[in-house]
C-alpha cells in the first residue's frame, strides 16, 4: 500500500473508531436505564435531518471550530492553551460593549470594529499568559486555568459596574446596550433560499461561517506553508532542535500565546454578530473548553478540526429532542466523553503502529544497505 | 492489548444483554412527537370549539415547560413550577414535555422554538430570564401560548398571546416582615438576599416595610451574597452561612433569607448559634414551605416561610387554558388571590397568626401599600 495513503487511513480510523466506540458504550449505558438505544439515535438522526436543525448544527459548530483552532495554534508547538474559555468570553464582553457604544460607523467597518476588538482583547488576554512563561517560566496550563478565573471575575465586574445598559423598568436582564444595525452580520438564508431551501422563520443561517472558513485557511496555510509555521512546528516537536536552528523560543511563545488568544477572541463572534447583539448573562458558555476535545478528535487539522465541531454541533444539537422522548439528555455528554477518552486511546494506538511501521522500514532500509556493502566488499 | 479489549467488549456485552433484558418493550409504543400529522390541526380544533365536541374532548391539551438552568429537581424555583404541572396533569386532560436549557442558558429561544414548532397549545418559560426569547418567539407562533413566569415583557395585552406571570413578593415579605419583628426579643432582624437584584430587593423592601410596622425603631441587618452578574448567590450555602452568622453575631436573632439554595446555609447558622448561646434564633423560608424541605435537624428554626405560590401561577394557567379562558396580558398574584403568603408548618407563629392575619387584610384592602423599593 502507499505510505501516505496509510497514514491518512489510519488517522481518519482513529476518531472513527472512537466515536463507534462511544455509541457503543452509550448504547449500553442507553439499556441500562432502561431506554431503545434505536428509538433514542433514530429520534437525534430524524430530528437532525430538519432544515432548522441542519442550521442549528452549524450555527454550534462554528464557534467550536474558533475554539478548536485557538486550541490547535498552542497544541502545534507544544503550548497548552486552557485559557481559550476565558479569552473569549472577556473579548466578547469588551467587543459587544464598543459595538454597542460606537454609532455612525458605515456597516462593514462596524463590523470590522467590534471583531478586531475581540482579536485584540482575546491576544492581549492570552498575552499575559505568554508574558509570564517567557519572563518568569510560570506554566501556561496554570497560568491560562487562573486566568479564566480572573477573566470571569473581571468581566463580571465591568459588565455590572461600566458596561451595564441603564434597565427599563421591570426589566431584570443584565446586558450590554443593542449593538445596532450596522454592526450586526445578516444571516445567509437568502443564499439558502436561492438554493431552493424552504428556511423555517426563527432559524438563520449566520454568515461569520464564512470568516470561520477563512480562518481555517489562514491557520492552514500559515502553520504548514510558511517558515513562521515550520518553526513553529519544530519548536512543538524539539524545543532544543528549534533553538539549535536558530529559532528564538521566547519570541516564538509569546507570538503563538497571542495567535491563539487571538482567535479565541473569534469565537463569540458569529453568536454576538449573528445572534444576541449584545452581551447578556445567558452568553454561551463552555464553547473554549469543549473546544479542546474538538482540537483532539480533529488532530489539530483544519479540515479534522471542522468535522469534530460538526459532530459536536449534531450532538448538542439532537440532544435536545431527548428530552422530547423523555430520555435524558444528558446520554449525549456520556457519548461526548467517552469520544474523548477513547479517541486518545486511539491515537496513541495508531501513534505506536507508525511509529514501529518507521522503524522496521528502517531497519529494512538498513538491512538492505548493509548488503549491498557486503556484495560490493 | 487486543485481548483485553475483546474482554471489554464482551463484557459491554454481557451488560448489554442483560439491560435488554430487564427493559421494557414499549418505547416502541411511545408517541412520536415530531412526526406526529395531526398536531399540527390540532390548535385550530382548539379554537373552533363549538366544531366537534366530541373530538375535543378526547384531544389533550399540550401544555410545554422550559426550565430555568437546574431544572426539575432543584428543590426550589424550578420544583415549584414542576408541582403546579404536576397537579394539573392530575386534574385535566393534558399531554406535557419539559425541557431544559444547555449550562450557560443560550439555547432557550432555541428550545422555545422547537416546542411551539409542535403546534402545543401552552408553552411556559420558568424564570425572568425568558423574558427576550418569549418575546421573540411568541410573534412567530401566534397560534400558542406563552407563560411567563416572574419576567415582564412590555405592552402586552388581553389580545397578547403571552401572559407574563408576577408575584406580589413585597406583600408575602412585609408579613413574614411582621413576624420577624413580633417574635424577636432583641428588636433587631435580618435580611439576607441572594443577589443584588430588582427582583429581590422587593423581597427585602417588604420585609423592611413588615417589621417596621410592628416596631417602627427596630434594628434591621441588609447583606446580599453576590452582585450581578454574579448569580452564586442563589446557589452557595456555605457563604449563606457566613453572612447569616455575621447577622446572629451583629445582634438580629430573626434572620429572613431570599436567596435560593444559599439559604440552607442560614439554617445550619441559626441551629449553631442557637445551640451554642442561651437564646434561640429563628430563620424564615422563602419560595415554598421550608420547614417541609429542609433537614429535619434544622426544622425547629425555621419560624415560616414566605411562600411564593409559582405552583399556583402554573396551574391557575392551565386552567384557563382548558377552561378556554386564556388571557394575554399581566397577572399578578398577590396576598388576596394566595399567590403570596407565609406558612405555618411547625406551629411557631400561631400565637401571633391574628395579628399577621390583620396585616395581611389591611394589605388587601390597601389600607396598608407596601414599598416594591427599597
Amino acid at each position: 500500500m502507499n505510505k501516505q495513503a496509510s497514514k491518512v487511513l489510519l488517522s481518519v480510523a482513529a476518531p472513527t473508531v472512537a466515536v463507534g466506540f462511544a455509541l457503543l458504550l452509550s448504547s449500553a449505558v442507553l439499556l441500562l436505564i432502561g431506554e431503545s438505544p434505536v428509538a433514542a439515535y433514530g429520534a437525534m438522526f430524524r430530528f437532525a435531518a430538519r432544515v432548522d436543525s441542519a442550521i442549528s448544527i452549524v450555527n454550534r459548530s462554528v464557534p467550536l471550530y474558533l475554539s478548536a483552532l485557538a486550541v490547535a495554534f498552542g497544541f502545534k508547538m507544544g503550548l497548552f492553551n486552557i485559557g481559550v474559555e476565558g479569552q473569549y468570553r472577556l473579548a466578547a464582553l469588551v467587543a459587544a460593549w464598543v459595538g454597542g457604544v460606537v454609532t455612525g460607523l458605515p456597516a462593514p467597518l462596524h463590523v470590522a470594529l467590534i471583531i478586531f476588538t475581540a482579536m485584540a482583547v482575546g491576544a492581549g488576554w492570552a498575552g499575559i499568559a505568554g508574558t509570564l512563561k517567557v519572563t518568569r517560566g510560570v506554566h501556561e496550563v496554570i497560568s491560562t486555568i487562573m486566568l479564566n478565573f480572573i477573566g470571569t471575575g473581571l468581566g463580571a465586574y465591568l459588565l455590572a459596574a461600566y458596561f451595564r445598559e441603564p434597565p427599563a423598568p421591570g426589566d431584570l436582564v443584565i446586558k450590554t446596550p443593542d449593538i445596532p444595525p450596522s454592526g450586526q452580520l445578516p444571516s445567509l438564508n437568502p443564499v439558502l433560499e436561492a438554493l431552493g431551501v424552504d428556511v423555517p422563520g426563527g432559524s438563520d443561517l449566520q454568515s461569520f461561517l464564512i470568516l470561520a472558513v477563512l480562518a481555517g485557511i489562514v491557520f492552514y496555510l500559515l502553520i504548514w506553508r510558511t517558515r513562521f509555521g515550520y518553526d513553529l512546528r519544530v519548536s512543538g516537536v524539539s524545543a532544543t532542535a528549534a533553538a539549535a536552528s536558530g529559532v528564538n523560543p521566547k519570541k516564538m511563545i509569546l507570538t503563538t500565546m497571542l495567535l491563539s488568544g487571538a482567535t479565541a477572541g473569534l469565537v463569540g463572534m458569529p453568536m454576538l454578530l449573528g445572534f444576541f447583539h449584545r452581551y447578556t448573562i445567558d452568553f454561551p458558555i463552555m464553547l473554549g473548553f469543549t473546544g479542546i476535545a474538538v482540537a483532539l478528535l480533529g488532530r489539530n487539522h483544519p479540515v479534522g478540526i471542522a468535522f469534530a465541531a460538526l459532530l459536536f454541533g449534531f450532538l448538542d444539537r439532537a440532544s435536545q429532542i431527548l428530552d422530547f422522548e423523555a430520555i435524558p439528555k444528558e446520554i449525549v455528554t456520556i457519548v461526548q466523553g467517552i469520544i474523548i477518552l477513547s479517541v486518545v486511546v486511539a491515537y496513541e494506538v495508531t501513534h505506536r503502529i507508525i511509529q514501529k511501521r518507521q522503524a522496521e522500514e528502517v531497519a529494512a532500509e538498513l538491512e538492505g544497505a548493509t548488503e549491498t556493502e557486503e556484495v560490493a566488499g | 492489548m487486543a485481548r483485553k479489549v475483546l474482554m471489554l467488549l464482551a463484557l459491554i456485552g454481557v451488560f448489554a444483554l442483560i439491560a435488554s433484558a430487564c427493559g421494557e418493550p414499549d418505547v416502541v409504543d411511545e408517541p412520536d412527537v415530531v412526526d406526529e400529522p395531526d398536531e399540527v390541526d390540532e390548535v385550530d380544533e382548539v379554537d373552533e370549539v363549538d366544531e366537534d365536541e366530541v373530538v375535543d374532548e378526547e384531544e389533550p391539551y399540550e401544555v410545554g415547560m422550559v426550565y430555568d438552568i437546574g431544572g426539575r429537581g432543584d428543590l426550589s424555583f424550578n420544583d415549584s413550577a414542576a408541582e403546579g404541572l404536576d397537579r394539573a396533569i392530575e386534574d385535566f386532560n393534558i399531554d406535557t414535555r419539559e425541557l431544559e436549557p444547555d449550562e450557560g442558558g443560550e439555547n432557550r429561544e432555541e428550545l422555545l422554538r422547537l416546542i411551539s414548532g409542535e403546534g402545543f397549545d401552552l408553552v411556559f418559560g420558568v424564570g425572568f430570564l425568558f423574558a427576550d426569547s418569549i418575546e421573540a418567539a411568541s410573534g412567530d407562533f401566534p397560534d400558542v401560548r406563552y407563560g411567563l413566569i416572574d419576567g415582564f415583557i412590555e405592552d402586552l395585552d388581553a389580545d397578547s398571546n403571552v401572559v407574563s406571570l408576577l408575584f406580589a413578593e413585597h406583600e408575602g415579605s412585609f408579613l413574614v416582615g411582621a413576624a420577624a419583628a413580633l417574635k424577636s426579643e432583641a428588636d433587631h432582624v435580618g435580611f439576607i438576599g441572594g443577589v443584588e437584584i430588582d427582583l429581590i430587593q422587593k423581597f427585602e423592601a417588604g420585609f423592611v416595610a413588615g417589621a417596621q410596622a410592628v416596631n417602627p425603631d427596630i434594628e434591621i441587618e441588609i447583606a446580599y451574597i453576590s452582585q450581578p452578574p454574579d448569580f452564586s448567590g442563589f446557589a452557595d450555602p456555605a457563604r449563606g452561612q457566613e453572612v447569616a452568622l455575621g447577622q446572629f453575631d451583629a445582634g438580629a436573632d430573626v434572620v429572613y433569607h431570599a436567596a435560593g439554595g444559599s439559604g440552607a446555609g442560614l439554617f445550619e447558622a441559626a441551629k449553631d448559634v442557637s445551640e451554642a448561646g442561651d437564646t434561640k434564633v429563628w430563620a424564615i423560608g422563602v419560595d415554598s414551605d421550608q420547614y417541609l424541605t429542609a433537614p429535619e435537624e434544622v426544622q425547629d428554626y425555621i419560624l415560616t416561610s414566605m411562600l411564593k405560590r409559582v405552583d399556583t401561577a402554573v396551574y391557575d394557567t392551565i386552567e384557563a387554558l382548558v377552561e378556554g379562558r386564556f388571557e394575554g396580558g399581566y397577572r399578578e398574584f398577590g396576598l388576596a388571590d394566595d399567590g403570596v403568603g407565609y406558612s405555618t408548618s411547625g406551629g411557631f407563629v400561631d400565637d401571633i397568626v391574628d395579628e399577621l392575619e390583620d396585616y395581611k387584610q389591611q394589605i388587601i384592602d390597601g389600607e396598608i401599600e407596601v414599598p416594591e423599593r427599597p
